[in-house]
């Protein structure tokens, strides 16, 4: 069993889901050791529960925000010190930015939105999608180190409740050459890329106007609203909210398709989603296709006795 | 001053995709090849940037001579010339890497533009580690960018929201969707493009760590089931998103 080690990844000093994720898979491949880069972040201590045996944080008062150039100094630096064989990420903006830059300095190969491993131990290979879903491979990575980044709501987060030790190892001399200045969030809403419920509208909502209805049953599931490229291109929803292989790729619990046809661009982005309701007024939309529930009828009629069924059970 | 723009050759995005007799790599039957989308918004703001601040916009491009319909596209686009890095053989990103850094360190390019992604393996990897095996800096994702003098204020896209990174040159930038809006090639472009050069040279050797050992497609999904086709299903799907599928 060899020595693995897992960036952990916090936004304002709190961990990600996604690396609690990280942190439980890396068990299959020997001695975990997490790994944070941050200011003052909290609850790592907890991390020790999801399998880690050893936890570091990596401190400097420059990492309260992401540096690219830093972050990727400082972690490489200690994953070589560490002697690690394998170096997990998560898939996420942030992972994938850093991983092939670590990679390079490892010298070690990458293979990326890694879904499932065959094997145990450093020889297991890893499976990932290509060809946006269309395909899948199972790939070897080569090199004395490998570096996997894992897409996120894929792998289970599995704690103990316990709690351990926090190694703090202050880094000084941290590479600026890039740093984020700026955060600008996006109006206070869910993100289609970290929610575990999306509900999407697409061209058969005929309006911007319309996409209230979209709203109101996304805000009765506290799911996140997203859009296929026609409604974005046409400017009724913001590019960040566009689904597919153009867009975002998410794999949420429920994924809730309205007036969306399913065009293979479109299920590129979420056909991995673990359940898929389409509602649609063609039966021959190839969304049904993937759909484990379908209703075949009028959005317009079908969303506002929706979202009121979905309010009355959460009331109860 | 030169600016490089990297470009992938790949499927259209509408292509069936079917595995190969190989078992490693798809079946190229009925397959046609495009620029890489993300790429076209990697030409486009460069030739921005060319217009803005002068220079002169070189496309490099890792491959065999089917690259070279990928190559004239982003000619016509308005790009000045172009080198193509020959290798017959499957090269994974690293090894691709390799060869861009080597003809961007020939070309002397200080600004280098990459596309976030090529929508084969959907990697979204080949411009960081050019960046890194050349020591430069590197934004991905980028959806807005400023460069002024030395300066490069960009903007890159993270789950809910975006980040303003402050770097400087020499800088490789990775192409959003939002960026900008590509440019078509005119008719006069694409005939200038059939007279341009494509240099074409040997691409730097390099190791490939990635093996693929085989490719396969998903396993279909179970025919989903038709709640209903009228209000009257609401209750019902509702009953089975939180008692089947427990979701709600
Ligand atoms: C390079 C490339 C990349 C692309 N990337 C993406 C991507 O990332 N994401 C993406 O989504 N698309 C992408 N596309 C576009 C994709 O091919 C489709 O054009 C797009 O997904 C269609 O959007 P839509 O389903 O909203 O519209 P349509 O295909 O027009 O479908 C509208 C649907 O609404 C239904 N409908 C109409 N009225 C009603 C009603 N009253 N009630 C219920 N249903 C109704 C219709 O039956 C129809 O099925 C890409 C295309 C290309 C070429
Ligand atoms: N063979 C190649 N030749 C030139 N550029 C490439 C090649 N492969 C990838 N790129 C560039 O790297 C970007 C990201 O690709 P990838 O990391 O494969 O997803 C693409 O958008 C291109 O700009």
């Amino acid at each position: 069993m060899g020595k693995v080690l897992v960036f952990v990844e916090q936004r304002n000093n709190v961990v990600k889901k996604a690396s609690y994720e990280a942190v439980t898979a890396a068990k299959k491949f020997g001695e975990v050791e997490a790994v944070c880069t941050g200011a003052n972040v909290e609850g790592l201590d907890a991390l020790a529960g999801y399998g880690a045996t050893k936890v570091t944080h990596l401190k400097s008062a420059d990492f309260e925000n992401y540096t690219p150039s830093g972050y990727a100094k400082a972690f490489a630096d200690y994953a070589k010190d560490s002697g690690a064989e394998v170096v997990l990420f998560s898939n996420t903006a942030m992972g994938k930015d850093l991983a092939p830059r670590v990679a390079v300095k490892l010298n070690a190969g990458l293979a990326v939105d890694v879904v499932s491993f065959n094997g145990d131990g450093v020889e297991a290979t890893a499976v990932r999608p290509v060809y946006a879903g269309k395909a899948l491979v199972e790939v070897k990575v080569n090199s004395a180190v490998k570096v996997y980044t894992l897409r996120p709501n894929t792998f289970a987060a599995e704690t103990d409740g316990s709690k351990g030790d926090v190694n703090v190892v202050e880094v000084s001399d941290v590479d600026l050459g890039s740093k984020v200045v700026e955060i600008k969030k996006s109006e206070g809403k869910l993100d289609v890329a970290e929610a575990d419920v999306i509900v999407s509208g697409g061209r058969g909502l005929k309006g911007p106007e319309h996409f209230n209805l979209v709203e109101a049953l996304a805000d009765s599931l506290g799911a996140a609203v997203g859009a296929s490229r026609a409604v974005v291109d046409a400017g009724w929803r913001p590019h960040s909210e566009q689904v597919g292989q153009t867009g975002k790729t998410v794999s949420p619990s429920l994924y809730v398709a309205v007036g969306i046809s399913g065009a293979i661009q479109h299920l590129a982005g979420m056909r991995s989603s673990k359940y898929i309701v389409a509602i649609n007024k063609d039966k021959d939309a190839p969304i049904f296709q993937v759909a484990d529930y379908g209703i075949v009828a009028d959005a317009f009629e079908i969303l506002p006795e929706l979202t009121n069924e979905i309010k009355k059970i959460k009331a109860e | 001053m030169k600016i490089v723009v990297c470009v992938s050759h790949v499927p259209d995005t509408a292509t069936k995709i079917n595995v190969g007799s190989d078992g490693k790599t798809i079946d190229q039957n009925g397959v046609t090849y495009v620029v890489n989308p993300y790429d076209e918004f990697a030409i486009e703001e460069a030739l921005k940037t060319k217009e803005k601040s002068g220079g002169e916009v070189v496309i490099v491009s890792v491959g065999t001579d089917k690259n070279k319909d990928t190559i004239r596209k982003a000619l016509a686009m308005g790009a000045d010339s172009a080198v193509l890095l020959k290798d017959e053989n499957y090269r994974d990103s690293f090894a691709v890497a390799k060869a861009l850094a080597e003809e961007i360190k020939a070309q002397d390019a200080r600004i280098i533009f990459f596309g976030k992604q090529s929508v084969d393996y959907d990697n979204s990897i080949t411009g960081q580690m050019t960046a890194e095996m050349l020591g430069y800096n590197c934004v991905t994702v980028v959806v807005r960018l400023e460069i002024d003098g030395d300066k490069v204020t960009a903007e890159r896209e993270i789950e809910g929201g975006k980040e303003v990174v402050e770097t400087s040159l020499p800088v490789v930038i990775t192409a959003q969707k939002g960026l900008n809006e590509p440019r078509y090639a005119s008719l006069k472009g694409i005939m200038q493009a059939k007279k341009k050069k494509i240099e074409e040279k040997d691409a730097a050797a390099a190791d490939n760590n990635l093996e693929i050992v085989k490719m396969f497609k998903p396993a279909p999904k179970a025919p989903g089931k038709i709640v209903g086709e009228d209000v009257s299903a609401v209750p019902e799907l509702v009953r089975l998103l939180r008692e089947e599928a427990k979701v709600i």
